[in-house]
Order: C-alpha cells, then sequence, then structure tokens
C-alpha cells in the first residue's frame, strides 16, 4: 500500500466516523421534526439531550476529512470545490443553521415559543443537510467531474449544475438520509430511559431499516445509466459478492435484534451495516479519488507532505482517541438495566 | 460587482464573522476555568454561578465558532481553488494539526458543559483547562497558515509550480511568530476587556453588586495583561512587517515614497492619484524610529513596486490607525485600573473608570477586524506575497454575488440572534450581595 492509499483510505475511515456519529445527529434532528403524539416532547428532549454533548466533536470527522483532502489531493479538493460549488454551499448552510439553531434551542432560551421556534429549524436543517450531503457523494460516484473542459461555451447549467442534479444523485441523498435516520433510531433505542420511548424508536428503527433497504435499490436501479463504473464494480469486482453478502448479514443482523430488543447488537450492527456500505462506495471508486480522472497516485500531494501528515495523524491519534473514548464513556455507557 | 471582488467579499465577510467567535472560543474558557477554581478554593458560590453562566456563553458562541470555521474550511475549495490546489501541499500541515487540537476543544467542551453532574470536580476543572489549551493550539495554527500567505517559505517556484516542498520550513516561516503571538494575545485583551466592559456597565447602575465586581476583576486579571502586552507585540509585528512585507508596511503608514528618514503619517485620507495624505500629521522621524529603532532608518515607500502591486492604500491606512487608537487606548484603560488596585483603591467606586470601561467593550473586536484588513488587504493583489496574484486563484464559476449575498444575510441573521441572546442572558444577571 502506498502512502498515498493510506491517506486515502484514512480518509474514506474519517467520512466513515462522520457518517456512523455524526450522521445519526443528523438522524437524531429528522426524528425530532417528525416527531408527533403524546410523547412528542419527552422524545424532542431526549434526542437534544443525546446529541448535546457529542454533535460538535462528531462534526469535527468531516473537517478532518476535508483537511486531508486539501492538504494530500489538491487537484481533487480544487475541482471539487468549483463543479460542486452549489451543492456543497447549500450543505454549509446547512450545516451553520443546524448548528447554530441547535444551540440556541438548548441553551438560548428560557422555555418560550421562540425556543420551540429553533427546535424546528435545527431539525429541519437535519434533514435537508444528508439529503445534500448525500448527493454530492452521488455526484462523486457518478464520475461526472471530469476536468471543466469548454470554458464559456459549454454552458452553466452543464458545468454547475447538471453533475449532481441527476435521477441517481438524489437517489444518493434520500438513502443517506434514510441511513442517518435509521442509525439515529437504533441508537436511540439505548438512550431511552423509558420503556415507551424504547418501543416508539424500535418501530422507528425497523420502518427506517426496511425503507433503506428499498433506497439502496432505487440507486442500484438508477446507477445503471446514471454511474457506470461504480455499478460495474459493485456488481463484478471479486470483493463485490462477499461484501454483499456481509451487508446484507450485518442489515438482516439489525432488524433481527431491534425485533427481539436486543438494543446493543442492533447499534452495532447497525453501525457495521452503513460503514461497509461507505467502504463499497470507496472501493467501487478505487483507484479514483475522483473519477472519472483523478487517480489517487496522480492527484497526490508530494511525499513529503503525505510522511509528515500521517505522523501528524499518529500524534493526533494519541490525543484524540483516548479522549474521544473519555467523551463517549462519560455520556454514551449507560446500561439500559441502570432504568430507574 | 466582480466576480473577483464578490470571492474576496464573501471570504472577508466569512472570517469577519468568524474571527469573533474564535477569539471568544479561545478566552472565554480561560475566565470559566479560573471562576470554577476561585469556587473550589473560597466556596462561594457567586463563582460557581459565574462559571456555569460563562459555560453557558461559551457554548453558544463556540457552536457558532465552530459551524462558521467549518464554512471557511470549504470557501477555500469553493472560492480560491487555485490557490488551494498550489498551497494545499505545502501548508496543509498546520490545518491537520488545528483539525485535532479542534477535535480535543470540542470533546472536553462538550465534557465541560455537560459533565458538571457526572464527573469529580477535579475531572470537571481540567476538562476546562483542556479546553482553553486547545482552543489557544487551534488558534495558532490557523494563524501560522496565515502568516505562511504573507511571507511564503518552503518551497521552490519552478516555472509556476511548487517544487522541494518542505512543509515543516512553510509552517516556520517568518511571519508565524510575531502574528500568531498578536493574535492569541487579541483574543485574551478582547474578549477580557469584553466582558469586563459589560460587567462595568453593569456596576455603573448597580456598584455593590459582588456578581459583577468578581466578573470584573476575573475578565480584568485575563484580558488586563494581554491588553498590556499587546502594542509591545505590535511594535515587534510592524517591525518585521517592515523587513518581510515592505509594501504592506507602506500602505498601513501611507508612505508613498522610498525615505531616510521615514516620518509617521498620523491620520489624513491617502489620495493615491497625487501620492500625498491630506489632513494627516506627520511626525518626523517617526517611522523609521518605529520600524527600525533609527531615527536615521531608510523605510521603503509603494514606490518599490509598479503601481498595480499596490494594495488600497486608504483602507489599509484607515484600518491601521483604527487598530493601533484602540489598542493604545485599551492599554491605558488597564494602565489606569492597574495602578489604582496596585495603591489598594475601589476600583468600581472610580465611575470614569466605569466609564472607560465601558467604553473598551468592543474595542478589541473592532481592533482585531481592523487588524486582520490590515494584514488581508494589505496584502494584495497577492493571495501568496509574491508568488500567486489573487485574481489567478479565484474560481472560475460565476454569479458569485448570489453565494456572496446569502452567506452575508446568514451571518447578519445570526449575528442579531446571537447578540439578541447574549442580551437577554446579561439581562437576567443575578443579584448578590457581599
Amino acid at each position: 500500500m502506498s502512502l498515498a492509499e493510506l491517506v486515502a483510505g484514512i480518509i474514506v475511515v474519517a467520512l466513515n466516523a462522520y457518517a456512523v456519529l455524526g450522521g445519526a445527529d443528523f438522524g437524531g434532528g429528522v426524528w425530532a421534526l417528525l416527531a408527533s403524539g403524546a410523547r412528542r416532547e419527552r422524545r424532542r428532549h431526549l434526542i437534544a439531550e443525546a446529541i448535546g454533548p457529542v454533535w460538535e466533536a462528531n462534526h469535527v470527522w468531516l473537517i478532518l476529512a476535508i483537511v486531508l483532502l486539501f492538504t494530500c489531493f489538491p487537484p481533487a479538493f480544487a475541482r471539487l470545490g468549483t463543479l460542486l460549488h452549489i451543492p456543497l454551499s447549500l450543505v454549509l448552510i446547512g450545516i451553520v443553521l443546524r448548528g447554530s439553531a441547535f444551540t440556541f434551542w438548548r441553551y438560548g432560551g428560557h422555555g418560550d415559543e421562540t425556543q420551540r421556534y429553533w427546535g424546528v429549524v435545527f431539525a429541519i436543517a437535519s434533514l435537508i443537510t444528508p439529503l445534500l450531503l448525500g448527493t454530492t457523494v452521488g455526484a462523486i460516484a457518478s464520475g461526472a467531474l471530469g476536468e471543466p473542459g469548454g470554458g464559456q461555451g459549454a454552458g452553466f447549467y452543464r458545468i454547475y449544475v447538471a453533475p449532481w442534479l441527476t435521477p441517481f444523485t438524489l437517489s444518493v441523498g434520500v438513502f443517506a438520509l434514510i441511513a442517518f435516520a435509521f442509525l439515529a433510531a437504533v441508537y436511540l433505542t439505548l438512550e431511552a430511559q423509558e420503556r415507551e420511548l424504547q418501543e416508539d424508536f424500535r418501530s422507528r428503527a425497523l420502518g427506517a431499516g426496511v425503507a433503506l433497504f428499498f433506497a439502496a435499490l432505487a440507486a442500484l436501479l438508477l446507477s445503471h445509466r446514471w454511474a457506470p463504473r461504480v455499478r460495474e464494480a459493485l456488481i463484478f469486482a471479486p470483493w463485490a459478492v462477499p461484501l454483499h453478502l456481509l451487508t446484507a448479514t450485518t442489515a438482516l443482523t439489525a432488524l433481527a435484534a431491534l425485533w427481539r430488543r436486543r438494543w446493543r447488537v442492533a447499534r452495532v450492527a447497525a453501525a457495521t451495516q452503513v460503514s461497509l456500505i461507505l467502504w463499497g462506495w470507496a472501493l467501487a471508486q478505487y483507484p479514483y479519488v475522483l473519477p472519472p480522472d483523478l487517480a489517487v497516485e496522480a492527484a497526490a500531494a508530494p511525499a513529503v507532505t503525505l510522511r509528515l501528515v500521517l505522523a501528524a495523524l499518529a500524534l493526533g491519534a494519541l490525543v484524540l482517541f483516548p479522549s474521544l473514548y473519555y467523551l463517549l464513556r462519560i455520556f454514551k455507557s449507560r446500561q439500559p438495566s441502570e432504568v430507574p | 460587482m466582480s466576480d473577483l471582488l464578490a470571492a474576496r467579499s464573501q471570504m472577508a465577510v466569512s472570517l469577519a464573522f468568524h474571527i469573533v467567535f474564535a477569539m471568544v472560543g479561545i478566552a472565554m474558557p480561560v475566565l470559566m476555568v479560573v471562576a470554577e477554581r476561585r469556587w473550589q478554593v473560597t466556596g462561594q458560590d457567586v463563582y460557581l454561578d459565574l462559571a456555569r453562566r460563562w459555560a453557558k456563553g461559551t457554548a453558544i458562541l463556540f457552536a457558532v465558532g465552530a459551524v462558521s470555521g467549518t464554512v471557511l474550511s470549504f470557501e477555500l475549495g469553493l472560492l480560491w481553488p487555485e490557490f488551494m490546489r498550489f498551497a494545499g501541499p505545502i501548508i496543509g500541515m498546520p490545518f491537520s494539526l488545528e483539525g485535532f487540537a479542534f477535535f480535543t476543544e470540542a470533546i472536553f467542551l462538550g465534557v465541560y458543559l455537560y459533565g458538571w453532574d457526572r464527573i469529580s470536580s477535579r475531572a470537571h476543572l481540567w476538562a476546562g483547562v483542556a479546553v482553553a489549551v486547545s482552543g489557544a493550539a487551534s488558534g495558532i495554527f490557523v494563524v501560522i497558515a496565515n502568516a505562511w500567505m504573507n511571507t511564503p517559505t518552503g518551497f521552490e517556484l519552478v516555472a509556476g509550480r511548487a517544487v522541494n516542498v518542505d512543509p515543516l520550513a512553510a509552517m516556520a516561516n517568518p511571519a508565524a511568530l510575531p502574528q500568531a503571538v498578536h493574535m492569541t494575545l487579541a483574543a485574551y485583551a478582547a474578549t477580557g476587556l469584553g466582558v469586563a466592559g459589560i460587567h462595568a456597565f453593569l456596576l455603573l447602575k448597580d456598584p455593590s453588586n459582588a456578581f459583577h465586581r468578581r466578573a470584573l476583576v476575573i475578565a480584568l486579571l485575563v484580558g488586563g495583561p494581554a491588553a498590556v502586552l499587546q502594542p509591545i507585540s505590535g511594535d515587534f509585528t510592524a517591525r518585521h512587517v517592515a523587513r518581510y512585507q515592505p509594501t504592506k508596511l507602506a500602505a498601513a503608514e501611507a508612505l508613498f515614497e522610498t525615505q531616510a528618514p521615514a516620518p509617521l503619517v498620523i491620520g489624513g485620507w491617502p489620495d493615491v492619484r497625487t501620492r500625498t495624505t491630506p489632513g494627516a500629521i506627520e511626525i518626523p522621524y517617526g517611522l523609521s524610529l518605529l520600524a527600525f529603532h533609527d531615527p536615521r532608518a531608510q523605510v521603503k515607500g509603494l514606490d518599490v513596486v509598479p503601481r498595480d502591486e499596490w494594495p488600497n492604500v486608504p483602507i489599509v491606512h484607515l484600518a491601521f490607525q483604527l487598530m493601533v487608537a484602540l489598542g493604545t487606548y485599551m492599554a491605558l484603560v488597564v494602565l489606569w485600573a492597574a495602578w489604582l488596585g496596585w495603591r489598594g483603591q475601589d476600583l468600581v467606586s472610580h465611575r470614569w473608570l466605569m466609564r472607560a470601561l465601558t467604553l473598551a467593550t468592543p474595542m478589541g473586536f473592532i481592533a482585531t477586524e481592523a487588524g486582520w484588513v490590515v494584514t488581508e488587504v494589505g496584502r494584495q493583489p497577492w493571495v501568496i506575497y509574491g508568488v500567486l496574484k489573487t485574481a489567478d486563484a479565484v474560481t472560475p464559476m460565476p454569479g458569485l454575488i448570489v453565494p456572496f449575498l446569502t452567506f452575508t444575510l446568514l451571518y447578519c441573521f445570526l449575528a442579531v440572534i446571537v447578540g439578541w441572546l447574549l442580551y437577554r442572558q446579561i439581562v437576567r444577571s443575578p443579584q448578590v450581595t457581599e
């Protein structure tokens, strides 16, 4: 494995962590938006309590991925910034509104009307941001982000809109949204202290888990026309069938565990399932950091930069992982049996 | 509005917005940790109340700082793809380190804010210390990256491409130390005096309230030393700029022609057509003394570079004067307070000192914004000084006025909300008698 491949792998790890940790924070917002019925406020409170201590730390995974991308694969970052300017700007607006509205909701108010209003802004931003994030991932996977040629003649729409606005990219957006909601619901069964809330999120997790299957199917069907390269790899690569079998197994395990109320097993299985899907995308795209033409090796920064960044990552990991473990131990280690 | 100007304006708005929250994120944890420590030592509940209220304010400001910082990291690519294509491998290193510092900050802020009842009071205090240290570290790393844009090192330029890249030499660029010191001091001075000013204002109305008295002392202890050291750091930085970025200094001082000795130009509105500064006061030998500590030293003027490589002289000059004036005022007010305190007097009973402190509330932040205008506008037309022009770094995407206006509106909206939330929190201050 070359240095560049190693760094590319670490970027996928960071995105993976962002998906299973930060993604669930977005998913929590989705459930806050959809909350209705008698236990609405209790559910919202639970969601906010679950997100509060960790969402900022979870968010840093995305920043880490971006920093590694622009340090180690600058041509890919430059082209992404240029061609995906519009969806990425919208993602940023979503991120800004989600984060600030959440804090205004939890810290700013005194239990009045305005405070509830921020809860709504937070929830809507939590719904829209994953959609757009998924759409940009879909645009990358579809291999439509080639060197912007033609200049003036090519037209604004063809260069800056068409690559990311296709049925396939949108289906990936929907997929990401459902995956994040699924993760959140699964995690919340563990966070809930009351039986009723656990059951609420159990049924939501089961529903989302089934919906996720159909979203994946839709994306696969649409990839036939809009993302042929990735589809090819996902079907014919030597790793494809074992990976799909493994993903299917974890998906069924997650659903079965939810059915039998084995919350901890469900949490591990659901996170593994989403991770495997993400790695499937990364493998299908290999050797390109940005298909159709920017290969990992060709787009990489000089070796000295890669070596130093890897050293910084090793050093940073020494600080990061104990700290992260400490944070999650304090706030996420509550056993369901501790329910008073 | 041209696309280049729109991109520059969007970057300026994003930075100007973020910097306020970043500074508060660096200094506020120090205040809350000091208050919490005072509570542990003295057992007075007023300190605990202070620590909790400051933590609440920090939570709001840090969150907005975190998301607006994310916007900036993306905007590097959204607005300046060619800059990042060139600079990414050279200067990505401090950004990577900043990533980890920010991670640590976010993790321990979560522990601090939500862990009051879940961990020991010792562990809680140390979590606050970790937030303060990593906050300062992440600020320093970002400033190092900016310093490289001013004094680029760690590569060789061959036919427009960077070769022999050395990221460590890039981090050790000449401007890194003076800029990092100046900005870190600015964060403590602006936040400390900002908080002190708010409590001084409230003490004018309610002089016996122990809550505000304690808050004032802590804020002055954190912000005061930084405010006094800042002019010294400023002198160090200016002498450095005189050597390494002569056009920036020339624009800041409205020095059109290279002179020995050079006068100090105070005030006025530089006229680039006539190359004069009407309305200015000139102090002979002043600039030579300040820039080189030698009254006869030659100071390079704007004439050392072609006219099309001048920055916007009036803006840089005005911003520089504003920064120096506000910084001087802050240092003097702190010295006054220190003098009174040293003589054992009750600061709060000096109503004019309280008024002077109230006036200083926004000054550190305005001075910092002005300082960033000097360093960023003063580097134009270059994005990497002497290496890459800003016009060659901008994205080819047309219609950049749309994202500029969108983000400007978004940030104005957020600024109003944050201001209102903080105001609501401040007016609900508790009544505590001695």
